[in-house]
């Protein structure tokens, strides 16, 4: 195959990648653009193995490695629960980070190009960077993966003077950036280069352990957006504007996720990267919490909840991360089915950052085969709330916070939320009365027309879906 | 000992409510309260002496024996000269006080050392709508306010084709979209009858087309929307326009209600002489601002007036032609407050000498709004409310809908400076790049900011219901950088050069085998997610 030949073929990788995005705009048209994808990503594996850039020399290695590759991601995919979708992406982003890595130290080594000048410099600094890039996508995804994972405890983890470490490490890199360019021969820059890679790996660790859980949704869709620009670095420095395409799509991709997400939470992205929100620690309240809310909250039984359910016309259902962790997707479908089986008008309202990862709640209520048509986003729905006779929220908290809206003083102040207690009864199913990730007590639960069902959510419902059908 | 509250019979010529009715007396006793009752206390309402005994109550003989025995006073109309005698020093009175229109009993009862809790003076906010009784009270003037339309109206209020002709509907115009506003709009729809309604609030447009109405806009750009989720006074402007549509309706309308009232003022004149004349004969207006002054120039506050074959109905006791219900309701508010009282431990079950005592706890923003005078220190007008009643708007504008779909996002509003400031940075960057960069890396450079370009673009359109898919489709399109290892396994090499040889395959390989996981992996599983999005 000839050069220009592979060129063609990269182009038409690169729309068909473009094609691959603009068809997620509605689910008619999403598999479609996952076969665009795929197709794009066989073109472009194909155009390179058979191009000018490979000889017949490497093909043993390359067909091994893919097929090692491949066998072990069919499987993750095969076997994945859909409530584990966030570890996976997180997992998946880190060995994006460390091909990067690998490539950079790779083109670094390798003499098959000589360049001289401006050329070399430029070369090396975009090795430098897409080391940077590289290592600290996979350390802070690695990170990510185990805080979504549980193997990490989910609190931020706050060194003293973190901002001032932070910066004494991006300088750090600047200093050995400039040794490194200015380094006479490969083994002189290696030890800068290296110096690098651990200290960025350092900062991805710190960056992420210092975020809590509440805020994973940006985290990683940040990670998603770092593993692109890796891709971009790598481009440059391979001077192949297929990778770099492929890259800024990407990274644009997960930085308008970042965006929409901090935007949910009315949040600056810079202060969720700083760290230290979704903290359970009380520090996170301000000294005069005035609405600290008092009273008592109403539990109800799975059987009177049942019965709520039985006499309403309209229910809405708000699914949260507690939703995720029993896996109860299935449960509330039937529930949903069961209850639109009797004419009652169903439909579930999705917070943006409901879950771990944007779009969790909706794969999960997709997994359970919820139709997608019922499933609304909180601008949607919101102000269908006051004609709605039981909102159901099940392992929600901070989404339905009332006091997001009522009281200045709270940390979750402004943020947008879903307005179940203008509903005519909510209930909120609940393991106990601890507070959600934020920290922030719920004044919703000791509303009048709030009930709480405490218990295990799988449990609780499955008991709910029994006394319906009774 | 337990707190007594005392309700007295209303001495108020035409006030037929009560302050409190057996159902609450029963709740309130359920807190821990004593109630003792005027005999007679609820005649007026249909409530008999009887009814209140059984529920608990001790039913006094006479208003004095009631005022010197109770600890707290409920009431609903402000006390009278007599009243304020009878009045306990160091008691708590609770009931209307209007504190901005009578000065006067505000240093009345300040000289008297008591404690005043003000049910006109309730917060506009979200908890404290159990207790507003203005608007319990309002809802009950909305309906009625209809059914006394239709009374001195000499058709039908619904459509009717019947075997002896066709009956037209009644059209109803409604002024003022507040809660009697609503509840007129409601009534009179359900009636049968055609409703339209304005409001100079803009956020009510939606809630009217909820009660059945239709929402008759001014055309003429100002949002009538005050503190407390009251109205404000609107410019001259504005009152032009407005007084041109309701000119309009009045020519097309057979029946106007009038609710505008704006807090502290006189109502506004919105129905003028020459538009009810231009109005149909037998027409009917129900001014509920008639105790403001009334909305109606003809309108006699009190009084059913006929002018120009218009019939205009006055009344300022509305609420008290439906007594039952307005005591129930009134009652309720008190119990509600009564309740939140003892949560914000402003009640102190037992002080030290054995009786129970009030402290009210200013910290709490009801209780504070709604204390006028503290133990004879007037604490009227609080602090202004924190928060509208409807905080809908406040968000909305600090953050742009998320579901921003089409291009862009709907970016806020960016000061000219700001924008400069970045079109400078940007421009400089550029400039540094042309200036250092080889031509090569140009190319490169102009084909990346391209492609941020299109992702930015494209993202915008996703669904946020399919984010989750979206991440893995691009994670797995992010393995696109196999092609920087497949490059580096086996490159043509010109002879004279030598490389790490195992080193970097062994590199290479890894790296494709890491992203190979990512390409199949990703691409399955979105597969695999997309097939579960289905529609019904």
């Amino acid at each position: 195959m000839s050069a220009n030949l592979a060129t063609v073929s990269y182009i038409g990788a690169t729309i068909l990648f473009i094609l691959s995005l603009g068809g997620l705009s509605h689910p008619e048209t999403s598999r479609r653009g996952n076969l665009y994808g795929m197709i794009g990503m066989a073109i472009a594996v194909i155009a390179t193995i058979f191009g000018p850039r490979v000889t017949v020399g490497g093909y043993a290695w390359i067909i091994v490695a893919l097929l090692v590759g491949a066998s072990a991601g069919l499987y993750a995919a095969k076997k994945v629960k859909m409530t584990e979708m966030p570890e996976l992406v997180a997992l998946m982003h880190s060995f994006v980070g460390l091909a990067a890595v690998l490539v950079g130290f790779a083109s670094y080594i390798d003499p098959s190009t000589p360049l001289e000048g401006a050329a070399k410099t430029i070369h090396e600094i975009e090795v430098y960077i897409g080391i940077l890039i590289g290592a600290v996508t996979f350390s802070g995804s690695l990170i990510a993966f185990g805080k979504l994972n549980g193997k990490i405890s989910g609190k931020p983890v706050l060194l003293p003077g973190r901002h001032w470490l932070n910066l004494a490490l991006l300088i750090i890199v600047i200093v050995f950036g400039y040794c490194f360019i200015q380094a006479e021969n490969t083994d002189a820059g290696m030890i800068p280069l290296i110096v690098m890679t651990a200290v960025a790996l350092a900062f991805g660790v710190h960056m992420v352990m210092a975020i809590g859980g509440a805020d994973m949704p940006v985290v990683v869709s940040m990670l998603n957006s770092y593993s692109g620009w890796a891709a971009s670095a790598t481009g440059f420095m391979l001077n192949n504007d297929l990778l770099i395409v492929t890259g800024a799509l990407v990274g644009s991709s997960g930085a308008i996720l970042s965006y929409i997400m901090c935007r949910a939470m009315n949040r600056q992205f810079l202060s969720v990267i700083a760290g230290g929100f979704g903290a359970g620690a009380p520090s996170a309240k301000p000294a005069g919490d005035a609405a600290q809310p008092e009273g008592e909250v109403t539990p109800v039984s799975a059987a009177e909840t049942a019965e709520l359910l039985r006499e309403a016309k309209s229910v809405v259902i708000v699914p949260g991360y507690g939703m995720a962790v029993a896996q109860a997707q299935h449960t509330v479908n039937d529930i949903a089915s069961r209850l639109r089986a009797k004419g009652c008008n169903v439909r579930f309202a999705i917070h943006p950052v409901a879950g771990r990862m944007p779009g969790h709640m909706n794969v999960l209520l997709a997994e359970a085969k919820v139709p997608y048509d019922i499933v609304l986003e909180m601008d949607e729905i919101n102000e269908d709330f006051p004609d709605t006779d039981v909102v159901m929220v099940i392992g929600a908290n901070d989404i339905v916070n009332p006091a997001a809206e009522d009281d200045p003083s709270s940390p979750i102040a402004g943020m947008p939320v879903l307005q179940v207690w203008k509903a005519h009864t909510s209930i909120v199913m609940k393991r106990s009365m601890a507070s959600g990730y934020a920290g922030v007590d719920n004044p919703l639960f000791y509303k009048e027309n709030n009930r709480m069902l405490f218990g295990d959510a799988k449990k609780m419902l499955d008991e709910v879906l029994a006394a319906l059908g009774a | 000992m337990p707190l007594i509250i005392g309700v007295p019979r209303e001495t108020f010529s035409g006030e037929t409510r009560v302050a409190t009715v057996p159902e609450v007396v029963q709740k309130l006793k359920k807190q821990g309260y004593q109630v003792v009752v005027e005999a007679g206390a609820g005649a007026l309402a249909n409530i008999g002496d009887d009814g209140y005994r059984e529920a608990g109550a001790e039913v006094l003989a006479s208003a004095r024996e009631v005022w010197s025995k109770a600890d707290i006073i409920f009431k609903l109309r402000r006390p009278d000269a007599d009243e304020i005698n009878l009045l306990k020093d160091g008691g708590t009175l609770v009931s209307y006080i209007w504190p901005a229109q009578n000065p006067q009993l505000m240093e009345q009862l300040a000289a008297k050392k008591v404690t005043v809790l003000a049910m006109d003076s309730v917060p506009r906010i979200s908890r404290a709508q159990k207790m507003d009784a203005l608007s319990s009270q309002a809802n009950i003037a909305g309906y009625r306010a209809v059914i006394e339309a239709a009374n001195a109206f000499g058709r039908f209020f619904t459509g009717q084709i019947t075997a002896a002709g066709k009956v037209p509907p009644a059209k109803v115009f409604v002024i003022g979209a507040g809660v009697a506003g609503l509840a007129a709009i409601g009534t009179a729809a359900n009636l049968g009858a055609i409703v339209r309604a304005n409001d100079t609030r803009k956020e009510v447009a939606d809630q009217i087309v909820s009660m059945g109405g239709e929402f008759v806009p001014v055309n003429y750009e100002e949002d009538g929307a005050g503190t407390g989720g009251y109205a404000k006074v609107m410019s001259e402007g504005f009152q032009q326009a407005q007084r041109e549509t309701f000119a309009q309706q009045a020519k097309e309308v057979d029946i106007i209600i009038t609710t505008a009232l704006i807090p502290g003022k006189p109502a506004p004149k919105l129905i003028t002489a020459d538009m009810v004349k231009s109005m149909k004969p037998g027409s009917v207006i129900v001014d509920l601002a008639a105790e403001q002054g009334g909305n109606c120039e003809l309108t006699v506050p009190g009084e059913v007036a006929v002018a120009h074959g218009v019939t205009i109905v006055g009344y300022k006791d509305l609420p008290c032609r439906l007594a039952k219900t307005a005591s129930t309701l009134y009652a309720t508010n008190l119990f509600r407050l009564s309740e939140d009282l003892i949560k914000t431990k402003s009640v102190e079950p037992e002080s030290d000498a054995g009786k129970a005592a009030i402290h009210l706890n200013m910290e709490d923003e009801v209780v504070r709004c709604t204390t006028v005078i503290n133990q004879g220190e007037v604490t009227w007008p609080p602090p202004p409310p924190k928060l509208s009643a409807a905080p809908a708007a406040a968000p909305k504008a600090a953050v742009p809908a998320p579901a921003a779909h089409g291009h862009g996002p709907s970016t806020s509003v960016s000061s000219p400076t700001r924008v400069a400031v970045m079109f400078a940075v940007a421009a400089a960057l550029f400039g540094l790049i042309g200036y250092g960069a080889p031509s090569d890396f140009l190319g490169h450079f102009t084909v990346f900011v391209l492609g941020c370009f299109i992702g930015y673009m494209v993202v915008w359109n996703v669904t946020p219901a399919l984010h989750t898919p979206l991440m893995s489709v691009t994670n797995a399109i992010s393995s696109i950088i196999v092609i920087g290892a497949l490059i580096q396994v086996a490159p043509p090499l010109s002879a004279d050069i030598t490389r790490p040889e195992m080193l970097i395959k062994g590199m290479a390989a890894v790296a494709i085998a890491l992203t190979a996981i990512n390409m199949f992996g990703g691409f399955a599983v979105t597969r695999r997610m997309l097939e579960m999005f289905r529609k019904n």
